[in-house]
């Protein structure tokens, strides 16, 4: 099965391309994911939708992989609507220098999308148009999706489990 | 014959608490708010199955001409401030209901973004557990707010200068 990755077409150009920034490719249940470098994602996200026509960007999200280093991974989910096809791009951040291109240039969805990561995860999107908290009220403090962020709020008890 | 009937025979005389108690309970218009789930089964209850018009409960799309609010549904920090704003635009006297479990203690939502019950915000006259309340148990909490506003006592003559408002004489079911 891994060769079904190795072989994808979008894959193979990008290998051929970029083949310096590509850290790692994955395939599970027929879904390809390609984690590059954070420094190239602006032009690589710009070849997949211009060359491979990935005209559509599906999702941005990020998950919090706390204790590790790197400690984000930005997740990019494109959809090819000529080709029927589907492709996911991660992208490594650190907490240190927790910050990303934007790629809203590429896709305008992304400026909404990229907006929620920012106010759940704290990941600052650099050259966004517009980075401001999009779910939580604008005065709020910390980004409630991080793993270190309490789930009932700061200045909570904890719930503890049932007590009787 | 028997009585006595100085006024004539087409006079009501009643106490000014039971007179106004009475119209005030006949006549609740709660506010079009719905927040959440529960506001589906609102509509429910006030559609022709369970009407809540029989009960002169009758829906009004305006603060300005409603005096109870239903707390139907979750309450997020988000949308605290907006209900305030809609309860403070309500004329006196009003009454706040607080529908299912979300709306009684933040119900399943014990998270950072969910209001832990929204009497932490406003002063809730019943509670309606359920989750969400079945109609039937809406139409319980409005009956016994109509129970309650039948014990208050010199709430309009509060209101109009006459004496204080006073506590009922049992405590309010």
């Amino acid at each position: 099965m891994a060769d079904m990755a190795e072989n994808n077409r979008a894959v193979v150009k990008l290998k051929g391309k970029y083949a310096a920034s590509i850290l790692d490719v994955k395939e599970f249940r027929g879904e390809v994911t390609v984690t590059v470098k954070k420094e190239e994602i602006v032009e690589i996200c710009r070849f997949l939708k211009t060359e491979l026509s990935y005209n559509l960007l599906t999702d941005v999200t990020a998950v919090d992989y706390l204790g590790k280093e790197p400690r984000f991974l930005v997740v990019y989910n494109l959809y090819s609507i000529p080709n029927k096809d589907r492709l996911r791009v991660k992208a490594p951040v650190s907490e240190a220098d927790c910050a990303i291109d934007t790629v809203s240039v590429v896709w305008q969805t992304a400026n909404w999308l990229e907006r929620e990561v920012y106010d759940l995860f704290g990941i600052v999107f650099r050259n966004h148009p517009d980075l401001r908290r999009i779910l939580m009220t604008d005065d709020w403090v910390g980004h409630p999706l991080r793993k270190d962020y309490p789930l009932q709020g700061p200045g909570r008890e904890p719930y503890k489990g049932r007590l009787s | 014959m028997g009585v006595e009937q100085p006024l004539g025979d087409n006079i009501v005389t009643a106490s000014l608490d039971g007179l106004v108690n009475w119209a005030r309970k006949s006549s609740i218009w709660p506010m079009t708010f719905g927040l959440a789930c529960c506001a589906i089964e609102m509509m429910a209850t006030g559609a022709s199955s369970h009407d809540l018009d029989r009960f002169g409960i009758i829906f009004r799309a305006s603060p300005r001409q409603a005096d109870c609010i239903i707390i139907a549904g979750t309450v997020t920090k988000k949308m605290l401030p907006v209900i305030k704003v809609i309860y403070e635009q309500m004329p006196e006297p009003k009454w706040v209901v607080a529908m299912g479990a979300c709306a009684c203690s933040g119900g399943i939502f014990d998270t950072y973004s969910v209001v832990q019950g929204i009497d932490e915000a406003l002063p809730v006259d019943v509670y309606i557990p359920g989750c969400p309340p079945r109609p039937e148990a809406l139409l319980c909490g409005l009956v016994k707010l109509q129970e309650k506003i039948m014990k208050e006592r010199n709430s309009f003559g509060n209101a109009i200068g006459i004496g204080e408002r006073m506590e009922p004489l049992e405590p309010a079911a």
